[in-house]
């Protein structure tokens, strides 16, 4: 006798869990659309501060850059994506000097683990959100992140963020 | 059969015009092989056509129940998407597999398509659009459609692969089981009305559906129905013949190009067979709503044509299919065949039997009002 009560407990509360379910995904037909149109959404399209898509070197008005020169980012880098040539020069006062000639960056051997990032002790450079980066052709992912003639900016502007680093990292 | 396009509405002008310049220049058997052909030619056509629609429609739905667009790129709102897909399958190259059972390996898709097809002649398009309306035509349904089943079991057989195998042997064993329980759902509404023939079925439907004519029996006559047709074309939460997690594809997995695309053809239609079955039994196929006495009523439901009407309550029923396929998981092959055995088999066979009690009491609506 229990048993035959199970049995229609079992069919009616089955039935019943079974028009739950289409009652929610009768409400889920009808909620807002959540696809991206990439193309045509570029002008709203939101993309994460954090997400690193393209390794740039931040230049300001007078075409000065943070780079020193000092390799860090190169020996840290896992895959030898960076190429960080530098060339000797001799300030006024004589004293010789290590200046940036040409950063050089393959974005084809990037894996964007941000270490060059982290490790750069003058924020020197940075991750974008560009993220359209498809090109024909491999050899034009090999980028020279300096502009042409720019140079090391002046010390004091620099001393701050370079203080600021150890609680980054 | 040819009779059946001599009813003045709709297609039957067209139809009736093509007879009669037919039989004026030709000598009669000629006539009935030119339209024979043209006949399924026309099945053919609407065969394809439909499988097409029907796979854009599933993946819009589908897309709508997953908070997506679905197919947007070709054309406008992807409307055709559905030729680029049947353009890219029929150019695939069909790859000769090493040790398979070449002869069997070869007919499976064909018996799959040809009992989709078989049955697809014996549905009630519209007001004489029917091809095949035999006086068993219920039975002619029952048994055609389960010609299918050979053609899968012969595919996951042929194929040399545990996968394909294993993915065969349950979709026989569901198939099997749930033939079952459609054929009883039939069958109860057969009793309902008296005949095996759809295109009476329709007529008795007139001016009450069987499935408020038969009203408790009926529905649950209809449920059943649904359910074992779902199992029966391998869809919805009944799927786990192709569960990919396991089986890769199920009995397909070694299928490429047209040959694949048989199956995928043949799934659809199923689909198709089953809501255009579900709604001439049980919701008065063509057949436009109609009240008893409200004549401008229906003259203005018979503006709108039969073969809309079928659309129209066809359409309702896949919509319904997908709706349950992306609520519910998947059963496991135990719980299906539980459901089965235990639960829709019983209650069908109770369900018959209370059916003939209302039809034998004249406890039915038509019968009552």
């Amino acid at each position: 006798m229990r048993s035959i009560k199970d049995y229609f407990k079992g069919l009616f509360l089955g039935i019943k869990s079974l028009l739950f379910g289409l009652s929610v995904t009768w409400k889920e037909l009808w909620t807002k659309k959540v696809t991206a149109q990439y193309p045509e959404n570029r002008e709203t399209l939101v993309i994460s501060d954090r997400f690193r898509a393209e390794l740039v070197m931040p230049h300001d008005e007078n075409n000065e850059h943070a780079c020193t020169a000092c390799g860090i980012c190169e020996m840290n880098c896992p895959n030898g994506t960076i190429k960080v040539i530098s060339r000797m020069t001799e300030t006024e006062d004589g004293k010789k000097k290590k200046e940036l000639d040409r950063y050089v960056y393959d974005l084809g051997m990037c894996t964007f683990c941000n270490l060059c990032v982290i490790t750069c002790p003058s924020d020197a450079i940075k991750f974008t959100n560009n993220f359209e980066n498809a090109v024909f052709n491999r050899s034009k992912l090999v980028q020279q992140l300096n502009k042409e003639g720019s140079k090391l900016r002046a010390k004091a502007p620099k001393a701050a963020p370079a203080a600021s680093k150890p609680e980054v990292v | 059969m040819l009779q059946n396009y001599s009813q003045p509405f709709e297609f039957t002008n067209l139809t009736k015009w093509i007879d009669t310049a037919l039989n004026a220049n030709l000598p009669a058997f000629w006539a009935l092989v030119i339209e024979l052909l043209l006949v399924g030619i026309a099945l053919l056509a609407i065969y394809a056509l439909t499988a097409m629609i029907l796979i854009y429609v599933e993946r819009k739905i589908t897309a709508f129940f997953q908070a997506r667009i679905g197919p947007n790129r070709v054309g406008k709102y992807g409307i055709f998407q559905t030729v680029a897909d049947v353009l890219k399958i029929l150019l695939k190259e069909i790859i000769h597999i090493n040790r398979v059972d070449k002869f069997l390996f070869f007919a499976a898709p064909f018996f799959m398509i040809v009992a989709s097809v078989l049955t697809f002649g014996a549905i009630p398009f519209g007001q004489s659009l029917h091809a095949v309306d035999f006086n068993i035509g219920a039975f002619y349904v029952t048994a055609v459609s389960s010609l299918g089943i050979i053609g899968v079991l012969l595919a996951g057989w042929s194929s040399n692969n545990k996968y394909s195998m294993i993915g065969a042997m349950r979709s026989g064993a569901q198939f099997v089981s749930y033939e079952l329980s459609a054929g009883f759902a039939l069958m109860t509404m057969v009793v309902l009305t008296g005949t095996m023939q759809f295109s009476e079925m329709i007529e008795t439907q007139r001016y009450c559906w069987n499935i408020f004519n038969g009203h408790i029996s009926s529905l649950v006559a209809f449920s059943i129905y649904l359910i074992s047709g779902h199992a029966e074309t391998n869809r919805g939460p009944f799927d786990l013949p192709e569960a990919e997690s396991e089986l890769t594809a199920g009995y397909h997995t070694e299928y490429s190009g047209l040959q694949f695309g048989f199956y995928y053809l043949a799934e659809y239609l199923n689909m198709f067979i089953i809501a255009g079955i579900a709604a001439t039994v049980f919701l008065g196929g063509w057949m436009p709503l109609q009240v008893n006495g409200w004549d401008a009523f229906n003259q203005l439901m018979w503006y709108i044509p039969s073969y809309l009407w079928f659309t129209g309550k066809v359409f309702l029923l896949i919509f319904f299919s997908l709706w349950v396929r992306w609520s519910f998981p998947r059963l496991r092959i135990d719980q299906l065949l539980n459901l089965e055995w235990k639960y829709l088999l019983p209650i069908n066979l109770v369900n018959i039997l209370v059916m003939v009690l209302l039809v034998l009491a004249g406890w039915t609506l038509n019968d009552l009002f």
